[in-house]
C-alpha cells in the first residue's frame, strides 16, 4: 500500500512536469489527468487496510465480523466522486481549447500572450 | 531552457513536500470512526450488500446530488460554449461493414450490461456512475457506425431533467417518510442481498444512471456535431 502511494504521488508528479513543459494544449489536459489519477490513486490508497477485502458484503463476508475484515469504504466513495467530477472537468477543458481554437486557429499555449505578465 | 529549469526546481520542491506525506503516515490499522459505525451498522440500517453503496447514495447522498449537480452545470457550459451553430460537413467516410454488423450485434448487449450495472449497483462493484458511462459508450458507438446518427436533443434534455426531478423527488419522500433527506428507508428493505433489497437505493442508482448516461451522450453529441 506504501507502494501505491508513492507511485500516486509520482504521477501527480509526472503530471505537473507535463503540464509545466509541454506547450501543446491536449498534453497540457493530458498533465491534468495525470495528476488527477495520481491524486486517485492516493486517496484509495490511504484507505487500503493490509489483508483485508472489499467493502462488499456476500456469502464470505457478513456484516458481523465486517469491522475486523474490510478496508475503508469512505476514501473509496471519495474517488468515485472525484472519478466522475474529473471526467466533467476534462470535458470543459477540451471545449474550452475547441474555443480557443476558434480564435486563434491555434494548439500551442505560446501563441497566447493576452493574458501573459 | 531557463524556464525549463524553473519548472524542474518546482516539481522538485514539491516531492520534497510530499515526502513527509509517504515516509510519516502510517498504514492504517483500524477503521476509523466513521467508517467503523458504518461498517457496524450500514448493512442492518440500509440492508445494500455494497457498503460503498450505502455511503455514496445514502449516507453521502447530499455530496452525490452536489456531484450529478457539478456534471450537469458541465454538461450546461458544454452547451453554452459550442452554442453557435454548428455546420455539419459534407463528406464523411462512411463506417466499414465491420463495424457496422459488429456495433448491430454489440449495442444491445453494452445497453444491457450498463443497464445491469446500475440496477446491482447496492449488490456488487458498480453503480449510477459506472452503468451511464457504459450505456454512453454504446451510444458513442452507434455514432461512430452510422454517421447521419445524431442522438435527438429534446429527448436527452428531457431523460435527463426528469431523472434529475426524479432523484429530488425521492430525497425529499425520504425526508418525509423516513428519517432524512435521501433517507432510502421508506421503501421496504426486503431481503439482504437480493436485488430488490436496500429500500430507495437502486431506484436512486438508476435515476443516477440514466442521468448521467444522458448528460454523457448529449456532451460527446455537441462535441461530435463540432466541425467547421
Amino acid at each position: 500500500m506504501t507502494i501505491i502511494t508513492i507511485l500516486g504521488f509520482l504521477l501527480i508528479i509526472i503530471g505537473l512536469w507535463g503540464m509545466l513543459t509541454r506547450k501543446h494544449l491536449f498534453r497540457i489536459i493530458l498533465g491534468f489527468s495525470i495528476i488527477d489519477t495520481g491524486i486517485h490513486l492516493v486517496i484509495v490508497s490511504l484507505g487500503y487496510i493490509k489483508g483485508r477485502t472489499a467493502p462488499i458484503f456476500d456469502a464470505d463476508l457478513s456484516p458481523i465480523d465486517a469491522i475486523n475484515r474490510i478496508v475503508d469504504p469512505i476514501p473509496s466513495a471519495l474517488v468515485l466522486t472525484a472519478i466522475v467530477i474529473g471526467l466533467a472537468v476534462t470535458a470543459l477543458m477540451l471545449v474550452y481549447v475547441i474555443q480557443m481554437h476558434r480564435h486563434k486557429g491555434s494548439l500551442e499555449i505560446s501563441d497566447y500572450e493576452e493574458l501573459k505578465w | 531552457m531557463i524556464k525549463r529549469f524553473f519548472s524542474l526546481i518546482f516539481v522538485v520542491l514539491l516531492a520534497l513536500v510530499f515526502l513527509p506525506l509517504v515516509t510519516e503516515i502510517k498504514p492504517l490499522s483500524e477503521l476509523g470512526m466513521t467508517s467503523a459505525k458504518y461498517a457496524e451498522d450500514g448493512a442492518a440500517e440500509l440492508g445494500a450488500a455494497n457498503l460503498v453503496t450505502s455511503v455514496v447514495v445514502t449516507y453521502r447522498g447530499l455530496d452525490t446530488l452536489g456531484e450529478v449537480t457539478v456534471l450537469f452545470i458541465t454538461t450546461a457550459g458544454i452547451g453554452f460554449m459550442l452554442r453557435r451553430k454548428t455546420i455539419l460537413p459534407e463528406k464523411k467516410r462512411r463506417a466499414s461493414e465491420i463495424l457496422k454488423s459488429g456495433t448491430s450485434f454489440l449495442l444491445p448487449l453494452i445497453i444491457l450490461f450498463g443497464v445491469y450495472i446500475f440496477v446491482h449497483g447496492h449488490l456488487t462493484p458498480g453503480g449510477g456512475f459506472q452503468g451511464g458511462v457504459v450505456i454512453a459508450s454504446a451510444i458513442v458507438l452507434l455514432m461512430l457506425s452510422d454517421i447521419n446518427m445524431h442522438p435527438d436533443h429534446n429527448i436527452l434534455n428531457w431523460l435527463e431533467s426528469l431523472s434529475g426531478a426524479f432523484y429530488v423527488i425521492m430525497g425529499i419522500l425520504g425526508l418525509i417518510l423516513a428519517g432524512g433527506f435521501l433517507d432510502n428507508r421508506f421503501l421496504p428493505l426486503g431481503e439482504f442481498g437480493k436485488i430488490f433489497s436496500a429500500g430507495a437505493i437502486p431506484v436512486i442508482y438508476s435515476l443516477i444512471g440514466l442521468k448521467v448516461g444522458a448528460e454523457l451522450v448529449g456532451i460527446l453529441n455537441k462535441l461530435g456535431r463540432e466541425d467547421k
